[in-house]
């Protein structure tokens, strides 16, 4: 009887064991590491929903190597340390082929040590800091040479402005930019004295005190512009103070990073109007890539007013360069596609192509777009052509000599080229 | 192929339409408007001066429809037209003869879009024709709005203004105007005689244009010497207004405080109850708002003074479940208190996320709270915290005739006096434990109402106020009414005068950095409650 039963548990487990890995090989499993509550929800959200999407499309032009694509998506709900539980989640207990998610640094810092020590590979669709290449990680959003300098750019040379704001959350994202911004306004010749910088917890609420020492700053005679690094929900109660103490865009114009057609389409756009962002994509470009896209998406989420955003065209990048490198490689294994993935090019939606550069950037056009009254962006400027990213800041002391090239025979995320030393990954 | 077709048949469709017949003058016009409809910003701005310098009575309604948004021009036609919203189309009418074209999809219309620079040439533009304007209070405005100006053709339109202008405040705000550009006349006395008529003056490019004045090497003493005078009296009441401003900030942040902390006095003070969903019933309060919106969707003004009762009885009933159901077992057990309520607090926010969404949810602001009270050019209130502010002291009132004039609030003092001694004179102490729980969690919802008209609504909303809220009532002294309303003004108003010396995030440690200090010393708090059986 116990003999019996030893040998019919051990048939069971066997066969169960059999069971799940013939379940395992059916599919491939795609991670979906956004925020779906908590303070970055606002953003994070829609991201979720674009990559459910892109799979679906994939799945309907018959899969990926000829097995379906799975989603697994996690909720890290805005907590930093929870995304590094929740990567090596995705990584090891189910065995994704690739992390599509992140959005604030300091959650992409988090995840960093898992992804390298699991060789993994996240797609990682948000503007950012710089400062940062891994081998394992993808950088589909801009790097502040492809968003925040050109925005600068704009401010001095079109909109003439002489002193400056630097306003962010406090976190290593807008800390780092503004670092590069700084040095970068003085590299130009703006006093110390022109430039405010100031920091704010995330989801901060009460901005009277701060609203007003930006129109005092701002009364000096000089024309001043605000470079807001905010990110999240706080963006809302900023925005609206600025509506309620009376700073119109014509007096001092506000550009954010972090804020899009998402942000906006919770809040009354009136008062904003004026008020500008930079990005590498708008919903309101006209191109008849982008308008397949809008249609499909509002199919998909079955509702007209739902808007499309720049991260999602970094997914949308980011999840076709994927798909090409896996058919490319033949596999999905990590190394293979790292090697395969470098050079694809994929079209973006703004009528152009953008493709994986060596150090794990890609190439954008950078848009400066004016708030409208409708919650979208009317284009005012545009780069001329794709602007490279460049993940080492020119600008900032340590990091000029620096270069980042995946390619054999360097193979580096942070090589000197003065000392010809490459310095490895710094968590 | 199909594109090119298209545009071929577009072509030839808006050749075959005849152009819409103009007026006269409406042709002169027509060049002005060939300007708006191209793409380069250049090239409106140049259209967007024609039509300021033509003249043409419809011009100013031209102009002003710019600046909303409101001048399409219909795409196959060339024809410009006003527009308005109407479900999700575009109602439209013709811009000359005011005849209505009918529902267009917003596809067949195109928008004359503009920038920043364009938005302030046209607002330039509108406040010119507003100096003809019948209405005193408009040409008031419109002339505030040139002060700093140097361009002599505008200078010129005001003096021929004033000769016939027949508002003595319109004559006075346009001497200012020109007072400003004789600053730099050659005329010495001319140069005093401005120092002094704009000494009173608070506008930023004055006090600028003074300091270059001062700054400059060529200045004659004697200008010089009045124009450093004037600086010293316009920069004491630029402080003076600042630590005005400074100081309703910090009433404004405290009366929020005071009245998220207020409901928690209450439970914590009588019943000696330490409730940690305390936030989440605020955050209950906000959610009713929103749902009242929902309800209401054409009378937002009036949804919040229905928000306001309808918050206090959700919530009030959601804090007298609590209390019959689970703190009334857990009486005289403050630590197992303080996890139950914890539990809660968990339960409530996962419940709201479940229900509505983890997303925020959006809580509009009627018109009547939108904007600001302009004092002057330094010091501007906004509204909306100016009525919280005046909202809480409102509650308070209410709720001190409450506890001192009713019954309930004879009971609920007698109980939190001497439980034993309330029960042995008749009263119920149970149904009065729930009461209070009711009253405390009720005032927390109200308190939601006002939060949702300046933060985001989201289920994180109670945490970002419980801390807030223990603070103040530990501060102000356990129990007592006067002891919240205090230590909530003036944690709030510390904390503003300190933000800007320390940063935002230094100033709210070291806020609770003094407190923990003030503990130490007067361990009751500031207005300790009196009596033996408060010290139990």
């Amino acid at each position: 009887m116990k003999h019996l039963l030893k040998v019919s548990a051990l048939a069971m487990m066997t066969a169960g064991l059999f069971g799940t890995a013939h379940a395992e090989s059916d599919t491939i499993k795609v991670g979906i590491l956004h925020s779906l509550s908590g303070t970055m929800a606002i953003s994070e959200t829609t991201l979720k929903d674009t990559m459910l999407m892109l799979i679906e499309e994939q799945n309907k032009k018959g899969g990926l190597l000829g097995k379906k694509l799975e989603p697994v998506v996690v909720d890290p709900a805005s907590n930093w340390p929870l995304f590094a539980e929740k990567a090596r989640e995705l990584l090891s207990k189910d065995k994704v082929a690739a992390i599509f998610g992140n959005w604030t640094s300091v959650s992409r810092k988090s995840v960093l040590p898992v992804v390298e020590e699991l060789n993994g590979l996240l797609f990682y669709p948000v503007q950012y800091e710089g400062e940062e290449s891994s081998k394992n990680v993808f950088y589909t959003g801009a790097a502040p040479n492809q968003q925040a300098i050109p925005a600068v750019d704009y401010l001095m040379n079109e909109v003439g402005v002489k002193r400056w704001v630097l306003a962010g959350t406090d976190y290593v994202y807008p800390r780092t930019t503004n670092k590069i911004l700084e040095a970068y306004l003085k590299s130009k010749g703006v006093k110390s004295s022109d430039i405010m910088i100031n920091y704010t917890p995330f989801g901060h609420s009460d901005w009277q005190s701060i609203v007003s020492d930006i129109k005092k700053f701002g009364s000096a005679g000089k024309k001043t512009a605000v470079v807001s690094t905010i990110n999240g929900d706080a963006n809302v109660p900023f925005y609206k103070e600025l509506a309620n103490q009376g700073i119109s865009a014509d007096d001092i114009p506000v550009v954010a990073f972090s804020v899009g057609e998402e942000e906006l389409s919770g809040i009354d756009t009136k008062p904003l109007v004026g008020h500008l962002a930079a990005w590498n994509y708008f919903m309101s470009v006209d191109d008849p890539a982008n308008d397949e896209f809008i249609e499909k998406w509002h199919a998909f989420i079955k509702n007209e007013d739902r808007v499309t955003n720049d991260p999602m065209e970094a997914h949308y990048i980011g999840f076709n360069m994927w798909v090409k490198a896996v058919e490319k490689a033949g596999t999905t294994d990590s190394d293979a596609v790292q090697k395969a993935i470098i050079g694809i090019a994929v079209p973006n939606l703004t009528g152009g192509y953008s493709a994986m550069m060596p150090n794990h950037h890609i190439t954008k056009p950078v848009l400066i777009g004016e708030i409208q009254d409708d919650g979208q962006f009317e284009v005012v400027w545009q780069t001329s052509g794709l602007v490279a990213g460049d993940a080492w800041s020119d600008y900032l002391p340590g990091s000029k000599d620096i270069i980042s090239d995946w390619r054999a025979p360097l193979s580096c995320g942070n090589y000197n080229v003065k000392t010809a030393k490459c310095s490895g990954q710094n968590f | 192929m199909i594109p090119r077709l298209f545009v071929l048949l577009a072509v030839l469709l808006w050749a075959a339409v005849p152009a819409p017949a103009l007026a006269a003058s409406d042709a002169d016009l027509g060049p002005a408007f060939d300007l708006l409809m191209k793409r380069s910003f250049d090239d409106k701005a140049r259209g967007i001066e024609a039509l300021g310098q033509s003249g043409h009575p419809r011009a100013p309604e031209v102009l002003q429809a710019i600046l909303d948004g409101r001048l399409y021009y219909i795409k196959k036609t060339r024809q410009p037209v006003f527009t308005q919203k109407q479900d999700s189309k575009l109602l439209a009418r013709d811009v000359f003869s005011g005849e209505e074209l009918g529902l267009f999809k917003k596809r067949k219309l195109k928008k004359i879009s503009i920038n920043n620079r364009l938005r302030q040439q046209l607002k330039i533009a509108l406040a010119r024709v507003q100096l003809s304007d019948p209405d005193p209070a408009q040409r008031l405005q419109a002339v505030r709005g040139f002060i700093g100006s140097d361009d002599p053709a505008l200078l010129d339109s005001l003096r021929a203004q004033k000769a016939h202008e027949d508002s003595a405040e319109v004559i006075a705000a346009i001497d200012q105007v020109l007072a400003f550009a004789d600053l730099d006349s050659k005329d010495e006395a001319l140069r005093l005689a401005a120092i002094e008529r704009l000494k009173t003056q608070l506008d930023p490019v004055v006090i600028n244009r003074l300091k270059r004045i001062v700054k400059s090497d060529d200045t004659p003493l004697k200008v010089r010497l009045a124009a450093e005078k004037a600086i010293e009296r316009i920069e004491s009441r630029i402080a003076f207004y600042g630590y005005l401003e400074t100081l309703f900030f910090g009433l404004s942040l405290g009366s929020i405080l005071a009245l998220a902390a207020i409901g928690l006095a209450i439970t914590f003070g009588v019943m000696g109850v330490i409730n940690m969903a305390h936030g989440e019933l605020i955050m209950i309060g906000a959610y009713t708002t929103y749902v009242v919106q929902q309800l209401m969707p054409g009378a937002i003004g009036a949804s919040i003074l229905v928000a306001i009762p309808a918050a206090f009885v959700v919530s009030g009933l959601v804090g007298i479940a609590i209390e019959r159901g689970i703190i009334r077992f857990l009486y005289g057990r403050p630590l197992e208190t303080l996890l139950a309520t914890f539990g809660i607090s968990l339960f409530l926010q996962q419940t709201v996320r479940s229900v509505f969404s983890p997303l925020n949810r959006s809580v509009e602001t009627p018109q009547w709270m939108a904007g600001s009270l302009e004092i002057n050019s330094l010091l501007s209130i906004t509204y909306n915290r100016l009525y919280i502010f005046f909202f809480c002291l409102i509650v308070f009132v209410l709720l001190y005739l409450v506890m001192k004039k009713t019954s309930l609030g004879l009971y609920v003092r007698a109980v939190a006096q001497n439980r034993n001694m309330a029960r042995a004179m008749g009263i119920r102490s149970d149904w009065v434990d729930a009461m209070t729980f009711g009253l405390g969690s009720g005032i927390a919802g109200v308190a939601g109402v006002a939060l949702s008209q300046v933060t985001n609504v989201g289920p994180n909303l109670g945490q970002a106020y419980i801390v807030d809220s223990f603070m103040v009532v530990v501060f102000g002294g356990v129990g007592n009414l006067w002891g919240t309303l205090i230590s909530g003004l003036s944690l709030g108003v510390v904390g503003k005068f300190l933000e800007p010396v320390s940063g935002a995030v230094l100033a709210k440690i070291l806020v609770l950095v003094f407190i923990i200090l003030f503990i130490q010393k007067r361990p009751r708090g500031l207005f300790p409650q009196k009596g033996r059986a408060a010290e139990s």
